[in-house]
């Protein structure tokens, strides 16, 4: 443990005795966490380490001498002094020890036969190991209504409730949402929300894994399985790029719990409800189980508006993989691309890409669909870990609203303003979750964070002292999908330019995108994070001749394939209708390619045009390696098989390079990621042990990213408000909508605008306007929000209801809305 | 649509300036609040949170810490008979008997017309007093069943306006500070040196015998 270490070799430790035993703690540590740490484990029920001490739940007592004689103190509230003898064990102790346990189970209701929290309850498990063992407590015990939903996510049972304060300190302290307090008082205290305003936050989760008794539980969970019934194995979540530990746990080979796993670099315990929840997803009817091949003559989308299924027969491995050979044998050279990866782990992307490029020849691959950054900036750049965000002594946050984005990031660079550790400095076009939390927080156009990212540095403000003297970390990302990446990535030029010490954390956030592109699913991009034109020496043995012809990133394999250019469009876990920002460039693209192959989990916009559907393995069904978002390589786990008779993509790709005549050389997931440590210099040291609960921090990559050109500032109309599309966290994706859990709580979509522009377009908040782009236009609710920057017009995007992209033009730098009153009539069919 | 008077939003503007966190107004606007209407509303709390900048769950859990802030309305007066030890040897079960058959409603209650509510209370420091009660927090001492009588009389007619405003009105002067003459309160974070009372003596440092 690096605490321990650290209290080793620190020049000033305190001396104290724990149970007769020295122990050295640090200066102002905590007798609970000394103890702890000197293996000295005393019960506790509101003390969380992550969470501030209130000593509330009066379980710590310990007998504390600090020089005055032994008195009964909370040892969650108590830092340790000099010579502070601690008795754990004493008579004194357990005689207070069983008072507590007596007095907390006064009015609790002792249902613990019909309670999730049974068999692995704090209060049970202290309870046997403190209690007195009998109560005098003879009279009724108080009622209340059970269980009441706090939210569609969290039940709250306030009869077993203890009042230790977790929960409500959770949300208020670290989900910064404090929408349950302590209500009432004496013995009607209870933990409420405000009638009407439920628990909505993207980490309500967390309460119902800190609480140390049954009152809260998880509406997906609840009496589904028994604690002692779960299988469990320690993973990696990949619902975003944070890269969350997490423990996952199965029962009946179904995976029926998700909880967080603290780890120090990453996620301190916590997790976001999507990360949590969306397990849901993967038992979905939904679900592709077995590969599915194309009706003849389908590729109709009536069809599928019903029923999506319709338009495919059920197929068996062997046919399905055959008729993916043909389709690749008699596809023109160059003519083959490869959409995606950015969810499977890093053995599936680095099996894709070897496949693609040794077996398919074609250059044709990107892990990102157009929604993100330059690949070689996103892995050439990253340096900053996620730790050294939160401890710069500026954090420049030039990103989406990394609460929708990366909720877990959020959390972490919450905590850290809060503590002050980081001063938090934001340009971005509109509020964020972390505006409030910001020193700074400056508003912008969409796609002109540069341009006041000058004027900052230029003025006579603080900031271009603070950054020229400490360090700094930016935190950089794609604020909306409405304007090209030149406009985000022309900062790091500015940043290079002006703050050359600065280091960047990119903050991609697919899943395992980060790792897709370490692994080369990128045009310019081999494994190892560099560069194609510099392959490295043992990657040139292992793959030998490399495709010549340059390829293209998303953008251009969706323009080649609607020009016909494109045979055989491979869709791996990737869905460009929905997620590409230029939905009728996506659209063309997937039509015009004349064999479309979809290697995905569920049917989705774009999967119900493919040809031929191929089956994947998902989250908890294969193990392997992912990568975060600051490159750090951890481990993924099987916990259950695959349903049906679905594979994980490395297989598929070794298939079906053995039916084109070709062999990837590896058989198993860990000769895969044998091969990714032997041919990747950046990865050698952190393939062999990923499976360490912290992973491997691969840092460093073997190019220097060539920064952007300044781009030319897009001229403003003064008629027009520029159109931001921004991400939410329960969006318009398929995993959301798969998820049971999640997809109610999509909200509907509206145009945000400020309050200034409304008035001065003439339009009421909340009336249906249509908004018209150079692309497309769409009628939409518009609502006033003084949050949005001026000239701002803000969506949500993707977009479960609308076809946000419709209104997006890739090729151009931004997009420009005008809002029209008077909407025109609906033509009639 | 808001809740609070102009004029009273005002007032909240003016409480708001005169603490470094908007957060520390909480408690002095629920009693604005509760001048106003009488009791705290649902829409005063979501607009209390609003102005202070935190969560109708938060400005709940204070409001309904304390027993004086009245989260259903209640009527113009309201009466708090002590049932406590003292009053209760003084006849304080009589006169509440009384009170309910003169108002017409259980202790807790309200009359129709909105005028009174009854309610029983713990002991309000006035032993030597006993039997007494409250209307709208101002003390009536040794009351019998005939006094309780006149005092609802005079209640209903007015007379006792002066003396004896509507429920939620704590006082009727209130403390106004022109800002120029506001000293005026720094954030705690902006405050270096520790506050004389915590600095230890000299000589009591921590692990001292």
């Amino acid at each position: 443990m690096s605490d321990t270490t650290a209290a080793e070799t620190a020049p000033s430790t305190v001396a104290v005795t724990i149970d007769g035993v020295a122990v050295e703690a640090q200066p102002g540590e905590l007798v609970i966490a000394a103890a702890e740490r000197a293996g000295v484990h005393i019960p506790r029920f509101c003390y969380h380490e992550r969470m501030s001490s209130v000593g509330m739940c009066r379980m710590c007592l310990v007998e504390i001498d600090s020089g005055r004689g032994p008195q009964l103190q909370a040892s969650c509230m108590v830092p340790v002094s000099p010579q502070m003898v601690v008795n754990t064990t004493s008579d004194r102790t357990q005689r207070a020890q069983e008072g507590v346990l007596e007095m907390l189970l006064i009015n609790h209701p002792l249902d613990c036969p019909v309670c999730d929290k049974g068999g692995e309850c704090p209060l049970q498990d202290q309870t046997m190991a403190y209690g007195p063992g009998e109560s005098r407590f003879v009279e009724e015990k108080r009622h209340f209504q059970k269980p009441i939903p706090i939210s569609e996510l969290v039940h709250l049972d306030r009869e077993r409730c203890i009042l230790c304060d977790r929960c409500t300190r959770f949300a208020d302290e670290i989900a910064g949402d404090p929408l349950i307090d302590f209500t009432e008082r004496g013995n009607q205290t209870q933990v409420l929300t405000f009638p009407g305003e439920p628990f909505s936050s993207y980490f309500s989760g967390n309460t119902v894994q800190i609480c140390p008794v049954g009152a809260l539980t998880a509406a997906p969970y609840r009496f589904k399985a028994r604690p002692w019934d779960l299988a469990q194995t320690e993973s990696t979540c990949t619902t975003c790029a944070v890269g969350c530990r997490v423990a996952v746990q199965s029962s009946r080979n179904e995976l029926v719990r998700v909880l967080g796993v603290d780890i120090d670099p990453v996620n301190h315990g916590w997790l976001c409800d999507k990360g949590r929840f969306s397990y849901g997803a993967l038992s979905s009817p939904g679900r592709v189980t077995r590969p599915l091949q194309a009706r003849s003559g389908a590729r109709a989308a009536d069809l599928a508006e019903v029923e999506p299924m319709r338009n495919f027969e059920p197929s068996d491995w062997a046919r399905a993989l055959d008729a993916v050979a043909n389709a690749v044998k008699t596809a023109r050279p160059g003519a083959i691309a490869v959409l995606g990866g950015a969810r499977g782990t890093n053995e599936d992307a680095y099996a894709w890409s070897k496949l693609a490029r040794t077996v398919l020849g074609t250059n044709h691959v990107d892990a990102q669909l157009g929604d993100g950054l330059p690949a070689e900036l996103v892995v050439g750049l990253g340096t900053a870990t996620i730790d050294d965000a939160c401890t710069a002594d500026t954090t420049l946050l030039l990103c989406g609203d990394l609460r929708e984005e990366l909720p877990v990031l959020h959390l972490r660079l919450r905590g850290a303003a809060q503590a002050g550790t980081t001063r938090l400095v934001e340009i971005s076009p509109t509020e964020t979750g972390l505006t409030r939390d910001a020193a700074q927080s400056e508003r912008c156009r969409g796609g002109e964070a540069a341009s006041v990212l000058r004027d900052l540095l230029d003025g006579d403000g603080p900031l271009s002292d603070e950054l020229a003297a400490g360090s700094v970390v930016v935190v950089l990302g794609r604020s909306s999908v409405a304007e090209s990446a030149d406009a985000v990535a022309e900062v790091t030029s500015i940043v290079a330019d002006r703050v050359p010490h600065a280091r960047f954390l990119v903050a991609s956030r697919r899943g395992n995108v980060r790792g897709a592109l370490d692994m080369g699913l990128a045009p310019g991009l081999l494994p190892g994070r560099s560069l194609i034109t510099q392959p490295a020496p043992e990657l040139a043995a292992a793959w030998g001749e490399l495709p010549a012809e340059p390829g293209h990133d998303a953008a251009g394999i969706l323009a080649a394939a609607a020009a016909g250019d494109i045979d055989v469009l491979f869709l791996l876990g990737a869905d460009p209708l929905t997620d590409f920002p230029d939905s009728v460039m996506a659209r063309l693209g997937v039509a015009g390619a004349r064999t479309v192959v979809a290697v995905d989990t569920f049917l989705n916009q774009s999967t119900v045009e493919a040809d031929i559907i191929l089956p994947a393995a998902a989250f908890g069904e294969k193990s392997g390696t992912t990568t975060n978002v600051e490159g750090r390589v951890s481990a993924l786990s099987e916990l259950v098989t695959p349903p049906g008779s679905s594979r994980p993509d490395w297989m598929i790709a070794a298939e079906l390079a053995m039916l084109c005549g070709a062999d990837l050389g590896f058989v198993s997931v860990s000769e895969v990621t044998a091969e990714i440590a032997a041919v990747c210099e950046t990865h050698a040291g952190a393939m062999g042990s990923p499976a360490d609960a912290d992973g491997v921090l691969v840092s460093g990559a073997a190019f220097e990213p060539a920064l952007p050109p300044a781009h030319v500032a897009p001229a403003r109309d003064a008629y027009s408000l520029r159109l931001v599309c921004s991400r939410k966290l329960y969006d318009g994706g398929v995993t959301v909508a798969q998820t049971p859990a999640l997809a109610s709580l999509r909200a509907e979509t509206a145009m945000r605008v400020h309050p200034v522009d409304l008035e001065r377009i003439g339009v009421e908040s909340g009336s249906e306007v249509e908004v018209h782009s150079e692309r497309g236009a769409l009628r939409l609710p518009i609502v006033a929000d003084a949050g949005v920057g001026r000239h701002n017009a803000v969506l949500a995007f993707p977009s479960p209801e609308l076809d946000v992209g419709a209104l997006i033009d890739a090729t151009a730098t931004v997009t420009d809305v005008r809002i029209e009153t008077r909407v025109t009539p609906e033509p009639a069919s | 649509m808001s809740f609070f008077t102009e004029e009273n939003r005002t007032l909240a503007d003016e409480i708001i300036g005169r603490y470094p966190k908007r957060r520390s107004a909480m408690i002095p606007l629920l009693h604005v609040a509760q001048g106003q209407a009488g009791w705290v509303s649902p829409e005063a709390m979501v607009e209390i949170a609003d102005l202070v900048d935190t969560t109708p769950a938060e400005v709940l859990g204070t409001c309904s810490f304390y027993e004086m802030f009245k989260r259903e309305p209640v009527g113009k007066y309201l009466v708090n008979v002590c049932v406590t030890m003292s009053c209760a040897l003084a006849g304080a079960t009589e006169l509440m008997e009384h009170a309910e058959e003169r108002l017409g409603v259980r202790a807790g209650g309200t009359t129709p017309d909105g005028m009174f509510t009854l309610a029983s209370a713990e002991c309000q420091a006035a032993c030597t007093e006993a039997p007494c009660l409250q209307v709208n927090y101002r003390y009536r001492y040794r009351v019998d069943a005939d006094g309780f009588d006149q005092l609802i009389d005079e209640l209903a007619s007015g007379s006792l306006d002066d003396e004896i405003p509507p429920h939620g009105i704590t006082a009727r002067v209130r403390q106004h500070i022109p800002v120029d003459r506001a000293v005026g309160a720094l954030p705690p974070e902006s405050v270096d040196e520790q506050p004389v009372w915590l600095a230890a003596p000299a000589g009591n440092g921590a692990g001292a015998a």
